[in-house]
């Protein structure tokens, strides 16, 4: 009886190594970033090529983000649930990081311009923390902006005329030198967020020493 | 913010409720935690959130949503793809078991607000009414917060 439960524990533990050493296999032999991984990642900000208008109506693009940290979304003022409520998450971030937070530079970039005009975006914005930009442009120009950030978005009809935006809702930062440093999920809670930010306040230069 | 469970009575005060009576299912339901955010204006959909309880010893299924504030209210769901992208569709009836609640809360379920009939002020409330299969409604004074709002008052 004991020699048939020893022979069970021994098979069992025989049974573990083998699916370990398959699994141990899959992870050596996974590349780590497959493409479908690379298609879905933002450019860098210096490989980025689209022009927008900030909400003060000033020309904008990648080049003003790179130099500085940067949290970019995108979104639209039409949004009733979703984007306001990342726009309120970051504004709590940005109050949480207190005068660090002013080394970042913050922008929203609208998926609907053809409702989210340069106004709209300037009264829509100033609601919720004076670091945010809004950004928009012309169709096309948003979509040339989508496309550098591999952001997807649809207009879907709710009926009466009216319309809906899908839309990829993260929040992309990316370090001062404009390269994507990670994401911060929809809804994702403040103590993970906050240090996700804060790693990117951290100059590239000061990690590497 | 889910529930109101665990704190003193008095922070789930903002709870003000009524049910049309001689319904057993509808008159069970309790609502907490009712807010909206402030609107720009009355062109944007506004969005309104709370948890409905179902205190009673039966299921009652949601079927709608009526207020005088907007034409056209319904009940949304947000929902987001493994891909990061996020939707919105109407979530049709929502069936709420005996003693089960359900949360309308950012980036799931809200009441979606179309066709605003006057601006949401902060500061301002107004009643959103929710139907139920067995015919019965109850009522809750929604409180409107800042646009900026991320929760219920605590």
């Amino acid at each position: 009886m004991m020699r048939r439960r020893a022979a069970l524990k021994y098979g069992a533990v025989a049974v573990l190594a083998a699916g370990a050493g398959v699994l141990g296999r899959r992870f050596l032999t996974d590349p780590g970033t497959t493409p479908e991984a690379q298609d879905v990642l933002p450019l860098p900000l210096d490989q980025m090529s689209f022009n927008l208008t900030r909400h003060d109506g000033a020309p904008t693009g990648p080049e003003q983000l790179v130099g500085r940290p940067a949290m970019v979304f995108f979104g639209f003022t039409y949004c009733p649930d979703i984007c306001p409520t990342t726009l309120a998450d970051i504004a709590d971030w940005l109050h949480e990081l207190g005068p660090e937070a002013e080394q970042l530079n913050v922008v929203f970039i609208t998926v609907d311009p053809e409702r989210d005009t340069v106004p709209i975006m300037r009264d829509y914005v100033g609601y919720f923390h004076p670091l945010v930009q809004g950004w928009t442009g012309t169709p096309d120009q948003i979509a040339r902006a989508a496309g550098d950030f591999r952001v997807r978005y649809e207009k879907v009809p709710l009926g009466g005329g009216d319309y809906t935006m899908n839309h990829t809702a993260g929040v992309f930062l990316f370090d001062e030198t404009g390269r994507f440093a990670t994401l911060i999920d929809y809804h994702e809670p403040r103590e993970f967020a906050v240090p996700k930010i804060r790693r990117v306040l951290t100059p590239v230069t000061e990690e590497r020493t | 913010m889910k529930t109101c469970y665990f704190r003193p009575l008095a922070l789930c005060a903002v709870l003000l409720l009524t049910a049309t009576p001689g319904f057993a299912g509808a008159e069970d339901v309790r609502v907490t935690d009712p807010w909206a955010r402030a609107s720009i204006g009355v062109n944007r959909p506004g969005a309104a959130y709370l948890t409905l309880h179902n205190t009673g010893q039966d299921d009652v299924t949601l079927t709608g949503v009526t207020t005088p504030l907007a034409l056209r209210p319904e009940i949304h769901l947000t929902s987001t793809n493994a891909e990061g992208i996020s939707s919105m569709r109407r979530a049709g009836d929502i069936t709420i078991a005996a003693g089960e609640s359900v949360s309308l809360e950012p980036g799931g379920l809200h009441t979606m607000l179309m066709q605003l009939q006057t601006p949401m002020q902060e500061g301002e409330s107004f009643p959103l009414t929710f139907e139920f299969s067995d015919g019965g409604t109850v009522t809750a004074d929604v409180p409107v917060l800042g646009l900026a709002a991320r929760g219920p008052l605590e």
